[in-house]
């Protein structure tokens, strides 16, 4: 026979001396012991069902951790490049019959990674630029995704496609310009305001307006705060608080995530407040565990708990309140796409779809897989563009089967790389929030209750403008002597 | 080493990205759904039957050992390459190549999933009926290869009832179909004879297979006992009185326990067994025998009888039962499973005992079983970082089979030999009957280069010989992982 067949290699040895991974708080052991091999997770995970590799499944990167903390690897490129090809999506950890907690497992190897890699002095300053000073500043941050609108009114992002086309730009800069958001035209800011429902208010919220949302989707948090306010509900919006910490967590940044969360800790916790929403599904599952994060702090593992339990997901508040049915109709087909950080990491799924149902005339069509990632993860649209795009066309056929005008979801991850699909695809979808849609329906029942007016188009400017006006009316009610500002 | 000359034949035929042999690669090829482990020296990904034939033409003339490789969640060691060599993965072979709603068949390529299968042709109100636990993981090679079953293979048959033809690649590479379309054929069955050899024979890489019918009418009932003995007579008692469930499973309450917070399917934590219960068919049928049933298990003094009212519900208990297995990772690192027979009637014997040795060994064991067939599922609860525990466990797991065999059962069910029940073989069969067993595997493949090592014995020894620990340990000496 062949020497192939007897190599000693083959017999799978321990070292006495565990190795394990280089710095403090690594994966635990007992957490790696929980996974019994046993594959449930395999058809759940994306990059899995992409590639049919073991080295990509949830299985295989459970089973490097294990390697490296038995000492029989060592955290080398070869073994971070599967780490790194993990959206986090967690659906893994949802099927899990054994319980095996994966988001914490990979969140602490990428924490063990981003100290060890070795990157240029460039990606370094890049990124502590962007993740330490940019995402955690609102000035800045708006200042320069100005610049970003300015480029893309201008014309000059078209320059850029022409100039990727010629293979003037390197490949990474090009995938970043493919996957630039649609900046809004209307940026959403946390100014210590204070929205006020229509008489005595039901409930307080505080609303995380997060670092990517109000770039990008002022309109749409707009949107939900009217579904809020027309529900009854005070929403206030604190000036001290900042991003939620999931994109420094997602990166391995820790201790940055850390210092977000006990940021929003105090920034919330002084608010005399029944919840605190979010409209990001990756921002509400990183408050919702503060209490994990933050487990070794002393001063405030009791603050990040008290604050956990008042953390909702923007539907599952709507849904529990419970809303008044919007009566105006919406002749169309929807379908819903589940944000991973919904549907497996808080196991919202009915909620949004129930709110949708409420809306007269929209007609709810389910899509295949709708939980399966749609590739856009925090960063991994840029680090892993290949793969990003891949399940970015997965998920625009399974859109397309339904026939659907319309695809909800309840995340900005996943509406700016839905949005990017559709305009690569041509597909003529919209991408909406559930309280964008509930918000059209509400606006279209007051237009229905005018005769006159055609239509159910609904002018965000022309209600914003009411709103205000109707606001002021309220502020000027006698005995009202709350300071309030309004935007 | 590994030859490079090899290696870059390996590559021309399916491309580089599909071979694999990089450290971090293999060890996350090392395992299957057992507690036993092995590197392969290389990892292939073939794409087509014409590929599978181009590498076992390599592999052949320089005597390279080739192990098949599904999704890996078997449980007695199948796809784990003991000897190294190439490990033959096949989950890019994962199309449905077409679906015959009118004469309910489909054919499949080896990598396809279970129950993407089901849900493929749910459309034509058809399923696939073999239904193993690990169906949203397992493939329809490995199905083949292990011959599985699953809860309504108790009604329907297990794999081997539903696969009606089946197209090989053999050790020199020689592509052949055995079976075809239709249900008969005349002479030997070959087909049948592939159905369970465990990727020792040849490689699957296509099948064709029977799709069965939705049933007009699904009910599903929940029996709570106090303890095992009387849900284990309600089993006996309901199997005698002639009807015949599409499921009867049966939970004890270390099962039960780690089950319940897995999928809060309102299993009751404080039972001492649940018996799952479903019965399909006509509507006026299914009342009937429902009611039939539930006369017999009332007799055996149940907590409690329910029936799942919604579909929900019904998920909801099936997704107990299915996930009951992985489940145990919340009360132990590792299980033992067992995959042992015995006649139905003995079911109350049995267990007992297995509860005797639990008690006596001071080792947790979980038992989940499909009753209704008398497959028992002990699982023995333990530590592989704990030589002592893990030495202790295979010793148990070696004393339960022997009760199996001793009570008119077998060594296996559904999951196979493997590496880890091949010592056992001597106890059940005869020096002839291996002899006979090897001699067919050599028509197939004369250098003994599939799966070798799996199946038979070292060597083999007389069915006296005292069994003391499985193979698995005693091969991979002290300090090593199994
Ligand atoms: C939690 C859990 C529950 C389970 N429940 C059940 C159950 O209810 N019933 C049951 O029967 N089993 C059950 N199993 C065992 C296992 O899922 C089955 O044996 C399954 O059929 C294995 O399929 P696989 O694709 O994972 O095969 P693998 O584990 O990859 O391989 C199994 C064997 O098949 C061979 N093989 C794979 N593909 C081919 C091919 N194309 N050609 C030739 N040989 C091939 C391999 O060499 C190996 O010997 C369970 C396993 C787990 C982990
Ligand atoms: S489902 Fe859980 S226990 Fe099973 S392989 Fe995946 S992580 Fe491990
Ligand atoms: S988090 Fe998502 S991508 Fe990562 S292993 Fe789990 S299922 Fe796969």
């Amino acid at each position: 026979m062949n020497d192939i067949n007897t190599n000693s290699k083959n017999k799978v040895k321990v070292d006495s001396i565990l190795k394990g991974f280089p710095f403090s708080n690594p994966p635990l052991e007992e957490d790696l012991y929980k996974c019994v091999h046993c594959g449930f997770c395999l058809q759940a995970c994306p990059t899995y069902v992409q590639t049919g590799l073991e080295t990509e499944s949830p299985r295989g990167r459970i089973a490097l951790m294990k390697g490296v903390i038995e000492g029989r690897l060592t955290m080398n490129n070869d073994v971070i490049d599967h780490w790194d090809m993990c959206i986090q999506c967690r659906a893994c950890e949802d099927v899990c019959p054994s319980g095996v907690p994966y988001g914490n497992l990979i969140e602490k190897t990428m924490s063990q990674v981003s100290k060890s890699r070795k990157t240029s002095i460039l990606t370094k300053v890049v990124n502590w630029l962007l993740l330490r000073r940019i995402l955690t500043d609102q000035i800045i941050l708006s200042g320069l995704v100005g610049t970003m609108r300015i480029y893309q009114k201008t014309g000059m992002h078209k320059l850029v496609s022409v100039l990727k086309v010629l293979h003037l730009i390197p490949g990474n800069l090009g995938s970043l310009h493919d996957s630039m958001p649609r900046i809004s035209d209307k940026f959403f800011s946390a100014d210590g305001q204070t929205y006020h429902p229509f008489g005595e208010p039901k409930k307080t919220v505080g609303l995380l307006s997060g670092c990517i949302m109000p770039l990008i989707n002022g309109p749409e948090m707009r949107s939900a705060i009217r579904v809020l306010t027309r529900n009854g509900v005070k929403v206030v919006v604190p000036k001290e608080q900042g991003c939620c910490g999931a994109i420094h967590s997602h990166v391995g940044d820790l201790v940055k995530a850390r210092d977000m969360a006990r940021r929003n800790i105090d920034a919330f916790l002084s608010k005399d407040i029944d919840a605190v929403l979010s409209s990001s599904a990756g921002c509400s599952t990183r408050m919702k565990e503060y209490g994990e994060l933050l487990k070794d702090d002393e001063v405030y593992i009791d603050k990040a708990k008290q604050l956990e339990y008042k953390v909702k997901d923007i539907n599952e508040f709507l849904y529990e309140l419970p809303i008044d049915p919007p009566k105006g109709r919406l002749e169309s087909n929807v379908t819903y796409q589940d944000p991973c950080h919904l549907a497996h990491t808080q196991k919202i799924r009915s909620q949004p779809r129930e709110l949708l149902k409420l809306i007269p005339g929209l007609n709810l069509i389910e899509m295949r897989n709708s939980d399966r990632c749609c590739g856009a993860g925090g960063t991994y649209v840029i680090t892993q563009h290949k793969m990003s795009l891949n399940l970015m066309d997965d998920k625009m056929k399974t859109i397309e089967e339904t026939g659907a005008q319309i695809v909800t979801t309840g995340n900005p991850g996943c509406w700016m790389q839905m949005n990017q699909g559709t305009q690569k695809t041509n597909m003529s979808v919209e991408v909406k929030y559930v309280t964008d849609l509930l918000d059209a329906s509400y606006q279209a029942e007051r237009i229905q209750n005018e005769p006159e007016t055609e239509g159910t188009s609904f002018n965000e400017s022309a209600w914003e403008e009411e709103r205000l006006e109707l606001r002021s009316q309220w502020e000027k009610r006698p005995g009202d002597r709350r300071k309030r500002r309004d935007r | 080493m590994i030859d490079s000359r090899i290696i870059k034949r390996l590559q021309a035929v399916v491309g580089k990205q599909y071979v694999l042999n990089k450290e971090s690669d293999l060890i996350t090829f090392e395992y299957d759904g057992s507690v036993d482990r092995s590197q392969p020296t290389v990892v292939v990904l073939p794409k087509s039957t014409n590929e599978i034939s181009e590498l076992m033409k390599i592999a052949s003339t320089a005597e390279i050992a080739i192990v098949a490789r599904g999704a890996g969640t078997g449980l007695s060691g199948g796809a784990i390459a003991e000897q190294g060599g190439i490990l033959l993965s096949l989950t890019r072979m994962n199309q449905i190549l077409e679906i015959d709603p009118e004469n309910q068949i489909a054919v499949v390529e080896p990598g396809v999933v279970n129950l993407e299968l089901t849900q493929a042709v749910s459309k034509f109100d058809l399923y696939y009926a073999p239904d193993p636990s690990s169906q949203q993981a397992c493939t329809i090679g490995g199905n083949i290869a292990e011959n599985s079953g699953g809860p309504h293979c108790l009604a329907y048959g297990v794999t081997t009832n539903h696969v009606l033809g089946i197209e090989v690649v053999d050790a020199d590479g020689e592509i052949s179909w055995y079976g075809g379309r239709t249900r008969e054929h005349p002479g030997y069955d070959l087909r049948g004879i592939m159905i369970g050899s465990e990727g020792t024979l040849s490689i699957v890489t296509k099948a064709i297979l029977r799709l069965s019918r939705r049933p007009e009418s699904v009910k599903t009932l929940l029996a709570i006992y106090q303890d095992l003995d009387q849900a284990s007579a309600a089993v006996s008692a309901v199997i005698s009185s002639g009807i015949v469930p599409a499921a009867m499973e049966m939970m004890d309450d270390l099962a039960i326990k780690a089950a319940e917070p897995a999928v809060n399917a309102g299993y009751p934590e404080n039972a001492g067994a649940v018996l799952l219960v479903e019965v399909e068919g006509l509507a006026e049928l299914v009342e009937e025998d429902v009611a039939d049933i539930e006369k017999v298990m009332s007799k055996y003094n149940p907590l409690e009888i329910r029936t799942a009212k919604t579909e929900l519900d019904r998920t909801k208990l099936w997704a107990g039962r299915k996930g009951a297995l992985s489940a145990l990772g919340r009360l132990a690192p590792n299980y033992y499973l067992i995959d042992g027979t015995i006649p139905p009637s003995k079911l109350v014997e049995v267990m007992s005992k297995i509860k005797e040795i639990s008690a006596e060994y001071n080792v947790p064991i979980a038992n989940v079983l499909h009753a209704g067939d008398g497959n028992l599922h002990p699982a023995i609860l333990f530590d592989e970082r704990n030589d002592k525990e893990t030495k202790i466990a295979f010793e148990i797991g070696g004393i339960i089979l022997k009760l199996c065999v001793d009570a008119g059962g077998a060594l296996s069910g559904e999951h196979g030999i493997g590496i880890e029940k091949r010592e056992l073989m001597p106890y059940m069969f005869n020096n002839d009957d291996l002899d006979s067993m090897s001699k067919l595997k050599t028509v197939f493949d004369k250098k003994s280069l599939l799966n070798p090592g799996k199946i038979f014995p070292d060597k083999a020894e007389s069915a006296t010989t005292t069994f003391s620990q499985s193979s698995s340990v005693s091969n991979t000496g002290t300090g090593a992982y199994i």
